[in-house]
C-alpha cells in the first residue's frame, strides 16, 4: 500500500476546486443558518443552478464564460424568491421541508429527458470549459507542481478563479455580518417578533439572507462546473448534508468556520476514500471489497455529523455562547 | 439619584375624558381609538372591545384578571395578531391590517409579557437594534462601514445612557442570555425606548423586578410622560397602578368593564367583583406605605 501517495493526494485536495466549491456553499449556509436562522436543506439545488447556469450559458447561448457565470447566481436569486415568498412568513421548519423538496425537483428537472437538448439529461453537460474559459487562461501551458499541489495550467486556472471568487465572497460576507445589517439578522435568528416590534421588516431581511446565501451556493456550483463536467447526480440531497456537516464542523455562526470546515471535511473524506479501498485491497478490512470499502466514508460522515452536533454544537471555531442548539 | 426625583405623589393628569367616566368614554385628546375590536380563539372570545380611547400624554393602566384579554388586545393593536373584526387608529391613521413592523415605525412600540431578550446577542447589540436611525441596517449600505460608523457611535452613546438609567451598564458586553429574568425585562424596556417611540405599550413591565428597581422603573415611566410620550401598561400590582396611572381601564372576559381615575375605578363594585376582590380595602391601607418603602430604605 502506498501510504505516502495517499497522504500526498489527500493534501492536494486542500486546493481542489471541489473544496473551494464546498467552502462557498458552506459560507452560503452559514449566512442562512448561522446568522439568519434559516433552515435551508436545499443547498444542492442552488449549487446545481450555478453549475447548469454556467454550462448552459456557454453551450446553449454561446456566451463568454465570465458572462455565463452570472446566469447561475441570477437563477439562484429567482429560486430564492420562489422558495422564500410562500415560506418565510411561516415557521422555520417549513422552509426546511420546502427547500429539500425544491432542490430535488430542480435536480429532476435537469435530469428529465424533456429538456435533454439543453441540460444533457442524465449525461449532463461537458465541454463548456474548453472554449473561452480555457482560452482566457493567462498561464502558459505546462505542468506546475509545488510539493503535493500539482496540476496543469488548466487545473491552476480553475483554482485561481475559484479562489478569487471565494476571497471576494468571504470579504463581502464578513462585512455583511459585522454590520448593523448583520446585527438585525442575528436578532431575527434569536427572536423574530422582538425584532419586528422594533420596526424592522423581518421578512425582507430573511429574504435578503436567503438570496445572498443562495447566490453563494450557486457560486459554489459555478466553481465546481469550471473544474469538471456537469452532471445531475452531483447535486443529490446528500451533497446538502455534506455541506451541513462542513458548516457545523467549522462553526455555523462564523465566517471562517465554514471554510475551515469544508477543507477539513473534504480532506478527511478524500483521505478515507483513498485509504479504505487501499486497505481493502490488502485484505485488511474483514474481506470487504474495495467498492464496499469506499462506501464506508459515507457512514463515517453520518457518524461525524452526529458527534459534532452532540459534543460540539458550536463547531470548531464557533463561540459556545453564540450558537448552540439548545436555546 | 436625588430624593426629589421620586415624589411620593406624582403629578397626575386630570380632565382626560369628556363626560361621565364609563367604559368607552371619549377622551379629550385620544392617541389611539379602537372600535368593535374582536378576537376569537375557537369558541372563546378573548377580546371584544366595543369602543376604547387612550388619552395622549398620559399614563394609562390596563388591568384585569388573568385571561381577560389584555395581552391579546396588545397583540391586536400592534399588529402581532389579526382581529376577526374591528378598526383602530393611531394618531388618526388606521392600523387595522397594518403589519407589526410598520406599526412600530409609526412610533407605537410594545414590549412583551413573556420577555423577548435576544439571548445570543450582547446587551449592547440588543440596545443598538432598537435604533431606527441606522443606515447600515440597509443591505447596500452595510458593506460600506464609512457610511454608518459615525452613527454607530452615536447610537452606542445613546444606548449607554439608557443602560445606565436601567442599571444595566455594567452588563453591556454580556450576552443577554446571561441576564436574570428581571434584568431582561429592564433590557426589553430600555431597548424599546431606543426607538424613541411616541406611544409605549408595556405588558407587565414590573413583573419580577425587585422593589428598589421597581421604584426607579416607575420613575422612568413617569419620565416618559414628562418627555411627552404616551404610556399604556398592563400591571397586576395595584399599588403601582395607583401610584403612576392617570387613567385606568379594566378588562374582564375580553370586554372593557370600567374606566376612570385609579381611585374611582378601585371603588367600582364591578371591578372589585371581577378583579380586585373584597380584601382590596385592607390592601389599600398599605398602598402609600409600600410606595414610600424604597425611600425609607435609602434613608438608612
Ligand atoms: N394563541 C391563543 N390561542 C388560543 N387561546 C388564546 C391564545 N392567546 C390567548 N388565548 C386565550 O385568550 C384569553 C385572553 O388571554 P390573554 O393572554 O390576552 O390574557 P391576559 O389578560 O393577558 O392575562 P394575564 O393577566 O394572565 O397575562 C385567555 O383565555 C387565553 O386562554
Ligand atoms: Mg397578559
Amino acid at each position: 500500500m502506498d501510504f505516502l501517495g495517499i497522504l500526498n493526494s489527500t493534501v492536494g485536495f486542500v486546493i481542489d476546486p471541489v473544496t473551494i466549491a464546498f467552502s462557498l456553499a458552506a459560507l452560503g449556509l452559514a449566512v442562512h443558518f448561522g446568522f439568519a436562522g434559516l433552515l435551508n436543506m436545499g443547498m444542492a439545488g442552488f449549487m446545481a443552478l450555478g453549475a447548469y447556469g454556467y454550462a448552459i450559458g456557454i453551450l446553449t447561448f454561446g456566451l463568454p464564460w465570465y458572462i455565463a457565470a452570472f446566469l447561475g447566481p441570477l437563477a439562484a436569486i429567482v429560486f430564492a424568491l420562489i422558495l422564500g415568498i410562500p415560506t418565510l412568513r411561516l415557521r422555520g421548519d417549513y422552509l426546511a421541508i420546502v427547500t429539500i423538496a425544491a432542490a430535488e425537483i430542480m435536480r429532476l428537472l435537469f435530469l428529465t429527458s424533456t429538456f435533454g437538448p439543453i441540460t444533457g439529461s442524465a449525461d449532463g453537460l461537458s465541454g463548456h470549459n474548453s472554449g473561452s474559459f480555457w482560452a482566457d487562461n493567462p498561464l502558459p501551458e505546462g505542468q506546475y507542481d509545488f510539493g503535493p499541489f500539482r496540476g496543469t495550467e488548466l487545473d491552476w486556472w480553475v483554482r485561481i478563479v475559484g479562489f478569487l471568487i471565494l476571497c471576494v465572497a468571504v470579504a463581502i460576507v464578513w462585512l455583511l455580518v459585522n454590520s448593523p445589517w448583520g446585527r438585525v439578522l442575528k436578532g431575527i435568528r434569536e427572536d423574530e417578533d422582538a425584532v419586528r416590534s422594533l420596526g424592522k421588516n423581518v421578512f425582507a431581511y430573511k429574504m435578503q439572507a436567503l438570496i445572498i446565501g443562495g447566490v453563494l451556493g450557486a457560486l459554489g456550483g459555478l466553481v465546481l462546473a469550471m473544474g469538471q463536467n456537469v452532471n445531475p447526480n452531483q447535486y443529490v440531497t446528500s451533497i446538502t448534508f455534506y455541506i451541513w456537516t462542513a458548516l457545523l464542523l467549522g462553526g455555523a455562526a462564523t465566517v471562517f468556520g465554514p471554510l475551515a470546515g469544508a477543507v477539513i471535511f473534504w480532506v478527511i473524506q478524500a483521505f478515507i476514500g483513498l485509504l479504505m479501498p487501499a486497505l481493502a485491497a490488502e485484505g485488511l478490512l474483514l474481506g470487504l471489497s474495495s467498492i464496499q470499502a469506499a462506501q464506508i466514508k459515507f457512514i463515517l460522515v453520518g457518524i461525524a455529523l452526529v458527534l459534532i452536533v452532540v459534543f460540539r454544537p458550536q463547531g470548531i471555531f464557533g463561540n459556545k455562547k453564540e450558537l448552540t442548539f439548545v436555546k | 439619584m436625588s430624593s426629589n426625583v421620586a415624589p411620593a405623589t406624582p403629578v397626575k393628569s386630570t380632565g382626560l375624558h369628556v363626560g361621565e367616566a364609563s367604559p368607552g368614554v371619549a377622551k379629550r385628546d385620544p392617541i389611539l381609538i379602537a372600535n368593535q375590536v374582536r378576537r376569537q380563539f375557537g369558541g372563546l372570545t378573548a377580546v371584544d372591545v366595543e369602543h376604547l380611547e387612550i388619552p395622549r400624554h398620559a399614563i394609562t393602566a390596563l388591568i384585569g384578571p388573568n385571561g381577560a384579554g389584555k395581552t391579546t388586545l396588545f397583540n391586536l393593536l400592534t399588529g402581532f395578531d389579526t382581529a376577526n373584526t374591528g378598526t383602530w387608529s393611531f394618531n388618526g391613521k388606521s392600523l387595522a391590517g397594518v403589519s407589526a413592523f410598520k406599526v412600530a415605525r409609526m412610533g407605537l412600540i410594545r414590549t412583551f409579557q413573556l420577555t423577548k431578550a435576544l439571548s445570543l446577542l450582547t446587551v449592547m447589540d440588543n440596545m443598538k437594534l432598537g435604533s431606527t436611525q441606522q443606515l447600515g441596517e440597509k443591505l447596500w449600505a452595510s458593506v460600506f462601514p464609512m457610511l454608518w460608523r459615525k452613527k454607530e457611535s452615536e447610537i452606542e452613546e445613546q444606548a449607554l445612557d439608557l443602560l445606565a438609567r436601567f442599571n444595566l451598564d455594567s452588563k453591556k458586553d454580556d450576552y443577554a442570555a446571561s441576564l436574570s429574568g428581571g434584568q431582561r425585562k429592564l433590557l426589553e424596556m430600555a431597548r424599546a425606548l431606543m426607538t424613541k417611540p411616541e406611544f409605549v405599550m408595556l405588558d407587565e413591565p414590573m413583573a419580577g423586578v425587585n422593589p428598589a428597581l421597581t421604584q426607579s422603573l416607575l420613575e422612568h415611566i413617569l419620565n416618559l410622560k414628562k418627555a411627552g410620550m404616551t404610556v399604556l401598561f398592563v400591571e397586576h400590582d395595584m399599588h403601582m397602578v395607583r401610584h403612576i396611572a392617570d387613567w385606568v381601564i379594566v378588562m374582564a372576559e375580553g370586554k372593557v368593564i370600567a374606566e376612570g381615575s385609579p381611585d374611582e375605578v378601585m371603588k367600582n363594585p364591578a371591578v372589585v367583583d371581577a378583579y380586585l376582590g373584597s380584601h382590596q380595602d385592607i390592601d389599600l391601607g398599605t398602598v402609600t406605605g409600600r410606595i414610600t418603602l424604597p425611600k425609607i430604605g435609602k434613608g438608612k
